[in-house]
């Protein structure tokens, strides 16, 4: 198995135009359950992937071009990470 | 790591007693180590080894012409339908893991059964389900009761939509009973033609042994074991983190790689990892076979770091095949296996020894002679006595039950009783109709499939100039009946799966079981054991059905108490021609209704209301003893209205049983769904009163369910034909009514009752939505306006 | 006529695709293998239902990386004919070949039951065969069918004629009630601007025999398989 020394944190989220009925969901079971004055829910992703090494820079453009070609899909969703 | 010392607390541990401790060291002559305890603890639960059950299975009948591969043979039993082409089919239960977790619970409970299936080398076409809650109506328990179904249908789906199967039918009851112990039985059919048909046996010495799938992780350890076990607290608790994970990505892989393998001739023998895993399938590989088996466990692909033999022996991870593969053709299986990105392994070779040898980087960790391991767990006779409650039943009378003051809202609240009402909050979740197949969804009494050429498994298709085929399935059981009448209500879930067959112009085939039971240590609860099981055998021999498989469940109660006794049948019948395929709705207006059976039964005591529905919804009463089953009587039904539907002379035929005739001539007036939001309604005009002086009261005329009763509809043309025949035939049949207008009317003496069908379908279609909260709310919101 | 029907690891309607074309309609056809990358001698390409890679990621994520679509790419470059159905309308979206993408259903439930559809665009060539005014009754079966894409794209859509389907009742009328997943402007179906790349989330080809309950979705295959004609008699 490969070393891990850094992971890559990647959350994905619905863009706020788009209809997420999962967030509305547990929005509702939120309120539902005694939790008021909540705001909007939004229901994502997180990924974690682990990288050898310690230049996080020389990662941040790979992780970023996955990222918007195949980890996220911009016509829905909206994407940040960190690498630590 | 040093194992753990034998000791008797460890032992006990491992659920078994001193006396089965003392036959392993007989078979082994010296005490077992800790992996070969786990082994044989595994092997020698009821769930592998059906020691409480066995002297009653062999009661059931299991051989016909027709059958190709009997009960406990192979995992799943073969039937012929003719032209050379075979079904493969049974139903297991996955009913404690679904307690624990139900999505997960239930979705490996679907990849199980497909991957018995597909080891028999037949390409699976269709599951059904068989499923049983506590209420999911108002608050306290209920809410839970409410969780384990949604989680339950969800994995269902998740696995047979993902997996590409139709899930094309299915029940599902709600029973104070199962509460805390909900019940998850699958189905699976698959079709093959006869040369197809692959052995689980470890032939040939010197054959190599590889392992494909994924990699073995602490999943499910000793699953086996742990559904062999009363459910408790305690033990659900500890249970959850060691739950198995379903893939049916992978399973899908693993499915079309095995088929086209088998296609190749290089497969010896195949066998899935299901319960107890690798030790389950290595030891009834070679046993089987008659011969050895030797595996290495550093060669079997791991997820978890540093498990140790006893775990990976135990482990009960999904998706994963055990292959004996022909000496020479190793590169065929490399070959297919890595076409579809599929890990595999070659772990061990067969051998000529009888034993199960494991080790682990060459040293022995297990060594049992894999026969005595697989076939000789001991066999207990329990003890039997019947219960004590059952007293009380039989002396219920219907003198204190107040008459229905309003008969038109009891068929109102009935039909909205989850237990009757529509079930299509379940089945608008599961894919029904992928694969082409499915000529008859789920709404109607039995489900049709229909089998062409490429529902075969790859390798047959190019030989098979055959006409389709069309079967059909139910899945069946009463258990309300079951409890009040062990024997009983045993014979009347196989007549009524048998009802639904010939409803739908079908002839029974073979039947599969799953007997979901308490615990039978208890005398009480193993007499409903022994009583249904003779129930079932008679009845499945009486309709030429014989029992090729199936499962057993026992333990299954909860702190609160047993649950009823649910001998759940399945029974899959053929339909010669395409054009005899009927459905339950009534077709056209201006049709005659028509009732064949007795309308009473005058024998009848409780005139039908024993365990009725209505006795339960109205009354709230779960008591008396359960109408009769007069398995001639109703062979005799089945073979007339088959008869009928063969001349063409049927337009629908609907099996009258809970809710009685009221309840069953609404379903024929609303269950036709045309699309979305879109029923066919079609009332009826209907006039009973000819019953009404045997029936003595109202509510038992409208809402008895007296046995061996069909609805059905002809033109106006034919209906002196059926009625006649059907007299010439010894079989009762009244012309009841016409088929028309946009309400359901049923006149019995003075009283009328009238339905408006648009009202009487929300109330049925609607009521698990509004039990479940999501009636019309999330799916109608709007979209968010970008 | 010659269909090539893709087969991703875990498509699972690719059998009844390629029956409904070789079985039903009597054309010939094939099962491709995602890793092949040629499509040389096809005249159509059909993008079959399932859950490609297990759906994991997102609905058609992986799928649209996988060798055949360079080559799919190329076929509808060169105008050939592409039909994505369900799971395959989810990859073309991915790909980028269609506009827009398809989100979990409102209900948050699977969804299996027939729907209505009304035809919009007539002018394309799986819908030549469908008459006007003419209401199909065809299956869908999918978790994730929502159609999203911003407004600019909708009015694009609309404006270049490009909507082929949308939900609706019995009677034609885009309700509420009839859309089964919350799809904007209850589109069911779209189509590219050159016209000759198509997505549906409905399954015509389980609506392709009588026996199967309904014969309407064949309309769809015969309506490419007329357009293929045409266009091979122009070309030569």
């Amino acid at each position: 198995m490969r070393r891990a020394d850094m992971k890559a944190k990647i959350i994905v989220t619905p863009k706020k135009a788009v209809l997420d009925p999962q967030g509305k969901t547990v929005q509702n079971a939120l309120e539902q359950m005694g939790y008021q004055g909540i705001g909007a829910v939004h229901v994502g992703k997180y990924l974690e992937i682990e990288l050898p090494g310690a230049d996080a820079e020389a990662w941040r453009k790979q992780i970023d071009d996955a990222c918007h070609k195949i980890l996220s899909n911009p016509v829905i969703e909206e994407y940040r990470f960190v690498i630590e | 790591m040093s194992d753990p010392a034998i000791t008797p607390e460890l032992v006990n541990k491992h659920n078994l007693t001193p006396e089965e401790f003392d036959k392993i060291k007989g078979i082994l002559g010296r005490e077992p180590n800790y992996t070969e305890l786990g082994i044989f603890s595994v092997m020698w639960s009821e769930h592998c080894s059906y020691k409480n059950t066995r002297p009653l299975l062999k009661t059931f009948p299991v051989k016909s012409p027709r059958i190709l591969v009997g009960a406990g043979e192979e995992n799943a039993g073969i039937v012929d339908i003719g032209d050379g082409l075979a079904i493969a089919f049974k139903i297991e239960s996955h009913n404690h893991p679904s307690a624990v977790e139900p999505f997960q619970g239930a979705a490996t409970g679907v990849g199980g059964i497909i991957r018995d299936i597909f080891t028999m080398g037949a390409r699976p076409v269709c599951v059904l389900n068989s499923l049983r809650f506590g209420p999911i109506e108002g608050n306290g328990n209920a809410a839970n009761n409410r969780r384990l179904f949604g989680g339950v249908v969800s994995g269902i789906a998740h696995y047979g939509n993902c997996f590409g199967i139709p899930t094309i039918a299915g029940e599902v009851y709600f029973d104070p009973s199962y509460e805390g112990n909900p019940l998850v039985n699958a189905f699976c059919l698959g079709v093959l033609r006869h040369e197809q048909i692959a052995r689980g046996a470890a032939r040939g010495e010197g054959n190599p042994v590889f392992y494909v799938g994924p990699a073995t992780g602490r999943d499910g350890l000793a699953g086996a074991a742990f559904a062999s076990k009363d459910l408790t607290e305690e033990s659900a608790g500890q249970q959850r983190g060691a739950v198995q994970v379903g893939d049916p990505f992978m399973e899908k892989l693993v499915c079309e790689a095995c088929l086209e393998l088998l296609a190749t001739d290089a497969v010896a023998g195949i066998q899935d990892m299901g319960a107890a895993g690798l030790t389950c399938s290595t030891c009834e590989t070679a046993a089987r076979a008659g011969t050895g088996i030797e595996i290495e466990l550093s060669l079997v692909p791991q997820r978890a770091a540093g498990m140790t033999p006893y775990e990976i022996m135990l482990s009960e991870s999904q998706e994963r095949m055990l292959i004996i593969v022909r000496s020479g053709r190793e590169d065929e299986v490399k070959r297919i296996f890595d076409k579809w990105d599929l890990p595999w392994a070659r772990i061990g070779q067969v051998t000529d020894t009888g034993r199960m040898v494991v080790k682990h980087h060459g040293g022995v960790v297990a060594d049992i002679p894999a026969k005595k391991l697989a076939d000789e767990a001991p066999v207990y006779h329990r003890a039997a006595s019947e219960p004590a409650y059952l007293k009380a039943v039989r002396e219920f009378s219907l003198a204190p039950v107040p008459v229905s003051s309003d008969p038109a809202a009891d068929l109102k609240h009935l039909i909205a009783w989850p237990g009757l009402a529509s079930k299509n909050w379940v089945y608008r979740q599961f894919d029904h109709m992928v694969r082409d197949g499915s000529v008859v969804c789920p709404g109607s009494d039995a489900a049709v499939i229909r089998i062409k050429a490429d529902s075969l498994p790859i390798g047959a298709a190019a030989a098979s100039a055959v006409a389709d085929k069309y079967i059909a399935l139910t899945v069946d059981c009463n258990a309300a009946y079951v409890y009040l009448d062990p024997y009983e209500g045993a014979k009347i879930a196989v007549a009524e799966a048998a009802r639904n067959l010939a409803c739908a112009g079908a002839v029974p085939l073979g039947a599969t079981d799953n007997l979901n039971f308490a615990n039978p240590h208890n005398p009480e609860l193993f007499w409903q054991l022994q009583e249904s099981v003779r129930g079932l055998a008679e009845a499945c021999r009486f309709f030429n059905a014989p029992v090729t498989g199936g499962n057993c469940s026992l333990y299954n109660q909860s702190p609160n108490g047993p649950i009823d006794p649910t001998p759940t049948v399945a029974l899959a019948g053929l339909i010669e021609k395409p054009e005899h395929i009927t459905t339950q709705w009534f077709k056209d207006e201006g049709d005659a209704v028509i009732l064949l059976g007795d309308a009473v039964d005058e024998q009848d005591p409780l005139r039908g209301l024993g365990g009725s529905a209505w006795l339960q919804c109205a009354r709230g009463l779960k008591t008396g003893s359960p109408p009769r089953c007069d398995l001639e009587k109703e062979r005799q039904l089945h073979n007339a209205l088959r008869g009928f539907i063969e001349c063409g002379l049927i337009k629908s035929a609907h099996d009258c049983s809970d809710g009685g005739l009221a309840a069953a001539l609404a379903e024929c007036c609303i269950s036709q769904q045309i699309a979305r939001d879109t029923p066919r309604l079609i009332g009826a005009r209907v006039d009973l009163s000819f019953g009404l002086a045997a029936a003595g009261r109202l509510d038992a005329l409208l809402f008895g369910e007296a046995q061996s009763r069909v609805i059905v509809s002809t033109a106006p043309k034919d209906i002196v034909k059926v009625v006649e025949r059907a007299k010439i035939l010894g079989l009762g049949a009244a012309h009841i009514g016409t088929v028309g207008g946009a309400e359901l009317a049923i006149k019995a003496g003075d009283w009328e009752g009238k339905w408006a069908l648009n009202e009487l379908h929300d109330l049925w279609w609607n009521a698990i939505a509004r039990a479940m909260g999501d009636h019309k709310t999330i799916e109608t919101e709007k979209a968010r306006n970008p | 006529m010659n269909f090539a029907v893709l087969q991703f690891p875990a498509s699972n309607c690719d059998q009844d695709a390629l029956h409904v074309v070789q079985n039903v309609l009597g054309h010939t056809g094939r099962l491709v293998w995602h890793k092949e990358n040629s499509l040389a001698g096809m005249d159509a390409v059909i993008i079959p239902g399932g859950f490609s890679y297990g759906d994991y990621l997102r609905t058609g994520a992986i799928a649209r990386f996988s060798p055949i679509m360079q080559a799919v790419r190329e076929f509808a470059a060169k105008g050939g004919p592409v039909l994505g159905i369900c799971n395959g309308f989810q990859i073309l979206c991915e790909a980028g070949l269609l506009p827009g993408a398809l989100v979990r259903n409102r209900s948050l439930q699977f969804r299996c039951e027939h729907i209505f559809l009304k035809t919009v665009a007539r002018q394309s060539p799986f819908t030549g065969k469908i008459e006007e005014g003419k209401i199909l009754r065809v299956p869908i079966a999918h978790g994730e069918g929502c159609y999203f894409a911003d407004e600019a794209t909708l009015a694009q859509l609309e404006k270049e004629d490009r909507i082929l389907w949308q939900y609706c009742d019995a009677g034609g009328q885009l309700t509420e009630a009839a859309n089964p997943n919350g799809s904007l402007r209850n589109i069911a179906g779209i189509c590219n601007e050159a016209r000759n790349v198509a997505g549906l989330m409905p399954h015509p080809e389980r609506a392709s025999e009588a026996i199967l309950g309904s014969a309407d979705g064949r309309l769809i295959f015969e309506g490419l398989a007329s357009w293929l004609q045409g266009r091979m008699a122009q070309a030569a």
